[in-house]
């Protein structure tokens, strides 16, 4: 192992990315942190999050499938 | 688990083969199982062959308590096995209506599965429960779906190692938020058993068998068929789809259903995690994994659909027992 590979080296998550479903929810992966407008942190309980796009969740800001329900299109 | 009680001919002979010592003299179970699907009236209410089936498949997870774990790959198991699979797979192309004219492309699969999977109005189990069910039909749901969720997500890892790159790694990504990210205490059958224990229920794997109808036990079976055979990779991508795609509405009126009964957080837990986690995971599997694997394998394609639309079909049946029983006033589970 050299210097360059120590574990705490390593990037503990991947790349953050971000997915925009066709009219659906915007999928987020790696580390990113999903703070409210006072900056505190939202709770995120798994790696890779649906953050609802359509407006009509109600477990906002994440995805809870109501955009089918409404016929949501994605302008 | 302990072995089930039979319910027939061709179980009682399939349970008595199991309880003795591997190497004993099975007998041909051919004729046997021969005579029991020419008999069924329907195959998927048909408690015989369907807790037979539910037996043989289950030596592939948990297996049973006294019961030689050989067992599993006894050839004449599995002959009989055959048998039944291939009664089961006929049953259901009779039935299942797939999509036509679907391009065999990533993004029209996926817009395929959506719209073949397009929240409806009308009666439902979900609708049913968050409105009307009685505190004993609400427990009785929970009953009902422990003989697969007490397993949740099992049937479909089978097709992992049969996978490669994109749809591989999206199976890989739902099933890991499935099993909790790795926490135990956060698998999604870690999840179910704590809903069942808030509801007063035993949820020790296999508490319930004997009070589980056929048509819930062949729900269950489909699965896996379709996740330990390799030629049903597509299905498996393609159940599991439609699964994750008709999950999210429904749990959160299930949820719905035990918080009018006055049940707390801890037992409503299940249902509020699969509205988000579900959420995530249709999107997933529609595009990464059911649609992908069609761009990479286009004559996968019919597969896909089958599975999904099978998914639905095996939903309505198993919906139309629970509602027709609770509407009649009467239970919808087998009185051992």
């Amino acid at each position: 192992m050299t210097t360059d590979d120590r574990p705490s080296d390593r990037r503990p998550v991947r790349t953050p990315s971000i997915v925009a479903c066709p009219d659906g929810p915007i999928l987020v992966r790696g580390d990113v942190t999903l703070v409210d407008d006072s900056g505190r942190a939202i709770p995120r309980r798994r790696s890779t999050v649906a953050l609802c796009r359509c407006g009509a969740s109600a477990i906002k800001p994440y995805c809870d499938g109501t955009h089918k329900a409404i016929g949501f299109t994605a302008p | 688990m302990k072995l089930p009680s039979p319910r027939g001919p061709l179980s009682r002979a399939v349970t008595e083969v199991l309880s003795s010592p591997v190497g004993g003299e099975v007998g041909d179970l051919a004729p046997l199982t021969r005579r029991a699907l020419e008999h069924s009236v329907d195959l998927l209410a048909d408690d015989d062959v369907q807790l037979t089936l539910y037996v043989m498949y289950e030596l592939f997870y948990r297996g049973f308590e006294g019961v030689d774990d050989d067992w599993e790959w006894s050839p004449d198991l599995l002959a009989a096995r055959r048998l039944i699979e291939l009664a089961l797979e006929q049953h259901l192309s009779d039935r299942v209506a797939v999509p036509e004219g679907v391009a065999p492309a990533r993004a029209a699969v996926a817009e395929a599965l959506f719209a073949l999977t397009a929240p409806t109005p009308g009666p439902s189990v979900a609708r049913y429960v968050a409105k009307r069910a009685t505190l004993e039909q609400v427990r009785e749901l929970l009953v009902q779906r422990s003989v697969y969720q007490l397993k949740e997500a099992d049937p479909h890892t089978w097709a992992i190692p049969r996978l490669v790159g994109r749809p591989k790694a999206a199976l890989v990504e739902i099933q890991a938020d499935e099993y909790g990210g790795g926490d135990p205490e956060r698998m999604h059958c870690e999840l179910f058993a704590r809903t069942m224990r808030g509801a007063a229920l035993d949820a020790e794997y296999g508490a319930y068998i004997e009070q589980i109808p056929a048509v819930t036990l062949a729900g269950v079976n489909v699965m896996s068929l379709f996740g330990l055979h390799r030629r049903w990779r597509g299905a498996t991508a393609g159940h599991l789809a439609a699964f994750e795609m008709t999950s999210s509405l429904p749990n959160r009126l299930y949820g719905d259903g035990f918080r009018r009964h006055g049940f707390g957080q801890d037992t409503t837990e299940y249902f509020d995690e699969h509205v988000e986690a579900d959420a995530v995971h249709e999107q997933i599997a529609g595009r990464d994994l059911a649609g992908a694997l069609v761009q990479q394998e286009p004559e996968l394609l019919h597969d896909v659909l089958f599975g999904a639309a099978t998914c639905l079909y095996l939903d309505e049946v198993v919906g139309e027992h629970l509602l027709s029983a609770w509407g009649a006033g009467v239970s919808s589970l087998r009185t051992a």
